[in-house]
């Protein structure tokens, strides 16, 4: 018998304890209020009889987090157990007979609220819960009609701050502790806790740290009184008078599904809807705040031409003939080849593909990117095997090469933490530098940037063989990590760009080492909201709409467009040096900036200033922009209906819930007009017919027209043959929408597009103290039915076909491996690593009042040990950077994430130099020195 | 009134010899560690055996079988942790706290004798956060322990490992809850837990844990010397050998007096406590901390029996904490002070509890200190029966833990024996505030 040796590091927290379920067959019968339903053995009470149509109240209860029993509202009688039971923790098991409705029952739900009640402040008409406040609807549905207590009630000082975007009224709060273990269970950021105790308990943030989370606005929305208000909305509307569309965001690639809402035509919120395969009800701040950017004085609001050297206001025809006539006169200067159309990762599906239309079928170009060389090459990303998110939890592990998932993909940074440590799959961080999912990695293997090919196939080559060099303990800690994962899933590998400071080619080669293993799928990382809906319709060098080639679907666009490029083009890169050589000399930004977003300014600076004629489309008045010779604004997310594809290929549906500001228009809609301008009748009235075209010819989108992204709860994973499973026709029964509080289960678009507007949605009378009273909302009973898992069969069987008949989907194929000459380590210098963070100066974050100020300046972060061999006396000192691009001056910082030997700078921060002015795109890696300024 | 103390674990608490907390004087006048050789020839299960033979029952408040709480270990799940309850906090409860001061060696060996016998490798003792003393005198007791060869690797040769974790707790009542203390030890607000997960399924860090309170650890090694038959042969019905009752308030001699139980509460209070001074009536009485229903003069001959006081007087033996108070004692302001204390040490986790104990402390004061209403007694008792429903004892539960209906025991007690006098007392209150009202106008 010996000291059982875990360390202390690996012992389990609370998370970890689980309810016992007792044994018996995995179906068990339950008795509820004499009915007897089935269930899953091991199942909540409070669930299952939800799930049949009893709602039991509640307040702590959340249905993504462990039951923790704190607000007594949910106790019922079960037969055969002493006293009333919490069915928030109470699992079913066989025979089990509940009363949730007994004497004994009401007595205690109404004893219980008229506890919660006595030192609640009862402000609700200044509260912004008034209205869709569960304390307020289960106090008419189960609780007294007035109150005993002559005392004085608890006070606070209200509200205070405890985050720049969150205020607490403890006032309010009833102790229910959603919020704590939100932010401790699920977005792994332990800031709020209770302190004090009994009745003076108080939600409370550490000493000088506030509730700096990237996700503090789910605590808000998950509140179930007011004690927790996000400035962004805070007494800027009542629930009744909100209209709500169902829609997806578009911040990043994502693509949570959400609920969004508007008072007076202006966009005051937005809600994540808990749709189980992609968000499961949250959001981070920069998407759920987002929406103050639509609103925002930057945005273009007028077509304008530049006249006499300067840009005025003009009507949309003339713009669109001044358009039109640059690009008629480039093709007959110079023919298609001359003309290149950058960006359209930010729109819809239907303007990339209406574009992509313009771009190849009517001018005749293959010079057509929609990534500016921060991404990876679409041969990749189109031909890669696919993960879906839900991959990830059933994953037998997840190798992230990516870059930090937390600053870049937030809410696919929760589902990766939970997999980690929910659902123990092993998590191998390969990354440069530290990142969020590093704390909860099961191993963690360092690399210097530009080497992660090489590392990548060390790594696969010890998977493989299952053996590592005895001297190399990192490896065998990830193969002892690799060990632990009990799923029998595929190898997911989260595949990005971890550092624009790296070439593509180093990334791409870590890819394929992994492709020589079994069952490997690729979740693809790349950021931008829409940038996999762009190239998969065809705004790629080389590709066409629905993941086909040039050359094997030529012929296949040609005969239903006319026309399509003679050959493949050039990408961002090259279309930049291209125009800098002067062989391209007419660009098209489609909502881009090139100057901000583009990796290498020195190539962007030269190749602006050989273009002939600029054309600027998008709602922003950015840099590029002011240089245009055409600016043809463009509505934005919110303001327009369409679809877009999320990072696993999941075509989603957005939705229009404002009036468009100014006189834009979608671009899609500018692409038609400008075709037309160009003697080519698209014949495109409406977003549907767009959705219909594309479903009818783009190979990969087959069967996913305007009726099943209408009728699709989820969406459709593309190609939707290969994935049928993921196609759920019609709504799930849960809690009525209505209840913003609880997770809003994702819906189907109804004919008038709007979801009833939020209030609570409610039905009948019981209950002890009011006497008519009213129960929170049910969706009626039941499982999609019958006839829409028949017609979503039928639906992809037919897409199957039409799949078969059309051109082959391209298959990424891995080149031998290449094995490029190392790049000798240089002692005297850093290695840059560039990435993300989710506060920039980008102009979603920077033109909404409630996020602009979050992003920090841009710094060079080193580790300390670097700062002393520099010289560098303190911390935030500035030093002279210099690459072979060229010299910039900032403030460094001692930064113990960031490996010895490398340097992280982030992109696109205010402040006096980015990486931009560092990085030549067409080098392997990018090597700095650092010198003190005396 | 004839009677005597036992004095089996409280040797040292009552002797008081010079330095009884040191290595050595504990094993000259103690014996401490003797059992030690006799408990690792025996296997861990036939000590379980002894232990479930003994009829212990755990003497922190529960009185829960200790050889059956053991048992309830699931097979082959290891590590498994001992955590050992110091943290001693009923109101009026001293004795726990004295067996940490004054013989500190023999808790030890029966956290070794335990460990070993439900096959644990680390024990934790959760010590009071006030017991500075006894903090230092553990600590250095533990460290003797280590040093001499009683804790650490290979015990006497036996194979047998054990650490001993001493944590100190910062000061919170419900941390004496097992799972709140254990919340607490695992580094997060003493909260207790959902149960199930019972802690000997899954408690400390999610292992197989057993609680066990300083004076059960204490009687251990008594048992595994002298054998569960002997133990078994104290006591009374299924209240088996001895407890130590904390006597305190009106009485001539407060302390700590170990009797086997059977022995009533006259004996306990006016034979070996000494009765009440000054030959005043007793009003009332506390039998087993703040958290039990009192009695009164007619109970007095009842036996200190943990079943027949729960199922015939409604109340329980508890901590082992016997409040006296005589008949210069007012009971509502009793009745407030301990509504107070629940107030002050409600975790604030379940709504009733967090909600109901400050109304209560609140109604109480009032009706303490002249500001009552002749219908706020049935009030408590309404709001307090969503608390404590049924008003009775055991209590029924709302609440995760047995603070909440804890807060109760007062009030119910109240209405039991006095209901119409006090009732008559708040009509009189009122009718003097609003004389003085008119008076005003």
């Amino acid at each position: 018998m010996s000291v059982d040796a875990v360390p202390m590091s690996q012992w389990p927290s609370e998370q970890r304890y689980i309810i016992p379920v007792a044994p018996g067959p995995d179906v068990v019968k339950v008795t509820i209020d004499g009915r007897e339903v089935e269930a899953a053995r091991g199942e909540l009470l409070i669930k299952v009889a939800q799930q049949h149509g009893t709602y039991i109240p509640r307040f702590c209860y959340h249905e993504r987090m462990k039951p923790v029993g704190m607000c007594r509202m949910c106790l019922v009688e079960v037969q055969g157990m002493r006293g009333l039971q919490i069915s928030c923790a109470t699992p079913v098991t066989d025979g089990m007979v509940v009363s949730t409705n007994s004497p004994a029952v009401l007595e205690v739900q109404d004893g219980v609220l008229e506890l919660l009640l006595i030192n609640h402040p009862l402000d609700c008409p200044v509260c912004d819960r008034g209205g869709e406040c569960p304390l307020q609807d289960q106090t008419l549905a189960f609780g007294p009609g007035e109150s005993r207590f002559v005392e004085e009630k608890r006070h606070f000082e209200k509200p205070i701050e405890i985050s720049d975007l969150v205020l607490l009224d403890r006032e309010r709060c009833i102790q229910c502790g959603r919020c704590t273990r939100f932010a401790a269970e699920v977005s792994g950021d332990p800031l709020i806790d209770f302190g004090g105790r009994g009745g003076n308990t108080e939600v409370i943030t550490y000493p000088d740290q506030p509730f700096r989370s990237y996700f503090s606005g789910n605590t808000v929305q998950i509140c179930p009184v007011g004690a927790l208000t996000a400035r962004p909305y805070r007494f800027r509307a009542r629930p009744w008078d909100l209209q709500t569309v169902e829609t997806s965001c578009t911040t990043c690639a994502v693509g949570c599904r959400g609920a969004l809402q508007s008072t007076s035509n202006r966009i005051v919120r937005l809600l994540g809807i808990d749709s189980d395969v992609v968000n499961q009800g949250w959001l981070c701040d920069k998407g759920r705040y987002g929406y103050e950017w639509v609103h925002t004085a930057d945005r273009v609001r007028a077509p304008m031409v530049r006249k006499d050297g300067e840009l005025v206001e003009v009507s949309w025809p003339e713009a669109l003939d001044a358009a039109a006539d640059g690009l008629r006169g480039a093709i007959a200067r110079g023919g298609p080849g001359s003309i290149a159309v950058l960006g359209g990762a930010r729109g819809t599906n239907e303007d990339a593909y209406v574009w992509a239309r313009l771009a190849k079928g009517v001018i005749g170009t293959d010079n057509v990117d929609a990534q500016l060389a921060d991404g990876l090459p679409a041969d990749v990303v189109l031909g890669m095997p696919r993960a879906t998110i839900s991959d990830l939890d059933r994953a037998r592990a997840i190798v992230l090469l990516a870059p930090d998932l937390k600053e870049e993909l937030p809410v696919l940074f929760l589902r990766a933490l939970r997999a980690a440590n929910e659902l123990g799959v092993p998590l191998l961080d390969v990354s440069a530098r530290d990142n969020g999912l590093t704390r909860d990695a099961t191993a963690v293997l360092r690399h210097l940037p530009g080497e992660i090919g090489a590392v990548a196939e060390r790594l696969v080559a010890a998977i493989g063989g299952g053996h590592v060099p005895d001297a190399d303990g990192d490896l065998a800690s990830v193969l002892h990590a690799m060990g632990q994962g009990e799923g029998d899933g595929p190898l997911v590998v989260v595949l990005g760009r971890p550092s624009l400071a790296e070439s593509a080619d180093a990334v791409v080669r870590a890819a394929a080492a992994f492709t020589g293993l079994a069952d490997v799928r690729f979740l693809s990382a790349l950021r931008r909201g829409n940038v996999h809906g762009a190239l998969d319709l065809g705004l790629a060098p080389g590709f066409l709409p629905g993941r086909v080639t040039l050359q094997v679907a030529g012929e296949h666009f040609a005969a239903a467009w006319g026309l399509v490029p003679a050959e493949p083009g050039a990408d961002a890169t090259g279309i930049l040096a291209g125009a800098a050589a002067g062989t391209i000399d007419t660009l098209v930004l489609l909502g881009c900036d090139p100057i901000a977003d583009f990796p290498d300014r020195a190539r962007v600076r030269a190749a602006f200033e050989s273009v002939r004629f600029l054309v600027a489309v998008g709602p922003f008045a950015s840099d590029a922009a002011e240089r245009a010779d055409v600016v043809l604004p463009t509505s934005v997310w919110g303001e327009k209906s369409g679809s877009t594809t999320n990072l696993e290929g999941r075509v989603m549906r957005v939705a229009r819930l404002v009036t468009p500001e100014g006189a834009t228009m979608p671009d899609w809609r500018v692409a038609a007009e400008l075709a037309a301008r160009l003697d080519s009748d698209f014949d495109l009235e409406t977003v549907e017919e767009v959705q219909d075209e594309i479903a009818r010819l783009a190979p990969a989108l087959a069967g996913v027209d305007a009726d099943l992204l209408r009728r699709a709860r989820d969406g459709a994973v593309v190609p939707i043959a290969h994935r049928p499973d993921e196609i759920v026709l019609g709504a799930d029964a849960r809690v009525s929408p209505a209840l913003s509080w609880e997770p809003i289960p994702p819906g189907v678009a109804s004919d008038e597009t709007t979801l009833s507007s939020v209030g609570t949605g409610v039905v009948e009378a019981s209950g002890t103290g009011a006497a008519a009273t009213i129960k929170p909302g049910l969706v009626e009973d039941g499982v999609p039915p019958a006839q829409a898992v028949a017609d979503a069969g039928e639906l992809t069987r037919a897409a199957g076909e039409a799949l078969a008949a059309h051109p082959e989907l391209h298959r990424w194929v891995p080149g031998a491996p290449s094995h490029p000459a190392e790049v000798p380590v240089d002692a005297y210098s850093l290695r840059l690593v560039a990435a993300r963070t989710l506060y920039d100066a980008g102009s979603t974050a920077a033109s909404g009042p409630s996020l602009a100020h979050l992003a920090a300046g841009g710094a060079l972060f080193v580790h300390p040990s670097d700062l002393t061999r520099i010289g560098v006396a303190h911390d935030g000192d500035e030093v002279r950077v210099t690459s072979a691009r060229g010299t910039v001056v900032l403030p460094v910082r001692a930064d113990p994430g960031t490996r010895p030997g490398t340097a992280f700078l982030p992109i696109n921060h205010a402040g006096p130099a980015s990486p931009a002015d560092l990085i030549d795109v067409a080098a392997p890696l990018t090597e700095l020195r650092v010198e003190t300024i005396r | 009134v004839a009677a005597e103390e036992t004095r089996l674990v409280s040797k040292f608490l009552r002797e008081r010899p010079d330095d009884s907390w040191s290595f050595a004087v504990a094993r000259e006048q103690n014996d401490a560690y003797g059992t030690l050789e006799k408990a690792f020839s025996m296997t861990p299960e036939q000590i379980v055996e002894e232990v479930t033979t003994s009829g212990l029952r755990g003497k922190g408040g529960a009185g829960f079988g200790t050889g059956q709480k053991w048992s309830f270990l699931p097979k082959g799940v290891f590590p498994r942790y001992l955590a050992v309850n110091a943290d001693e906090g009923e109101p009026c409860t001293f004795k726990d706290h004295m067996l940490v001061e004054r013989d500190p060696h023999q808790l030890i060996e029966g956290i070794v004798v335990t460990s070993y016998a439900i096959q644990a490798h680390h024990a934790f003792v959760y010590l009071r956060g006030e017991f500075a003393l006894g903090a230092e005198r553990l600590g250095q007791a533990i460290a003797d322990a280590y040093a001499n060869g009683f804790l650490g690797r290979d015990i006497l040769g036996s194979g047998f490992d054990l650490e001993v974790v001493l944590h100190r707790g910062a000061g919170c009542y419900i941390a004496g809850d097992e799972t709140g203390l254990l919340s607490s030890l695992e580094g997060e607000r003493a909260m207790p837990r959902i149960k199930p997960p019972f802690p000997a399924v899954q408690g400390l860090y999610a292992a197989p844990t057993i609680v066990n309170n300083v004076e059960t650890l204490s009687t251990v090694p008594h048992i595994v010397r002298n054998g569960g038959a002997w133990h078994a042969e104290m006591g009374v019905n299924r209240s088996k050998g001895t407890r130590i009752f904390s006597v305190s308030g009106n009485v001539v001699r407060p302390g700590n007096y170990e009797v086997e139980l059977g022995t009533t509460f006259r004996e306990l209070i006016y034979g070996i406590a000494g009765g009440i001074p000054d030959g005043r009536a007793l009003k009332f009485f506390i039998p087993g901390g703040a958290s039990a229903p009192w009695l009164v003069e007619e109970h007095l001959d009842a036996p200190l029996d943990m079943d027949y006081v729960q199922s015939d007087l409604k109340t329980m033996l508890g901590s082992g904490a016997v409040m006296v108070f005589d008949e210069t004692v007012d009971p509502l302001l009793v009745a407030w002070r301990l509504a107070k204390f629940f107030a002050h040490e409600s975790c604030g986790k379940c709504t009733p509890c967090r909600e109901g104990s400050g109304w209560l402390e609140k109604v109480l004061y009032r009706m303490a200190h002249g500001y009552g209403r002749a219908e706020d007694l049935d009030l408590i008792l309404s709001f307090g029966n969503n608390v404590a429903p049924g008003l009775s004892w055991p209590p029924g539960m709302t609440t995760i833990c047995q603070l909440g209906p804890s807060i109760m025991s007062a009030p119910v007690s109240l209405k039991r024996f006095w209901y119409d006098e006090i009732v008559e007392r708040m009509r009189k209150d009122t009718e003097r505030r609003n004389a003085l009202e008119v008076a005003a106008v």
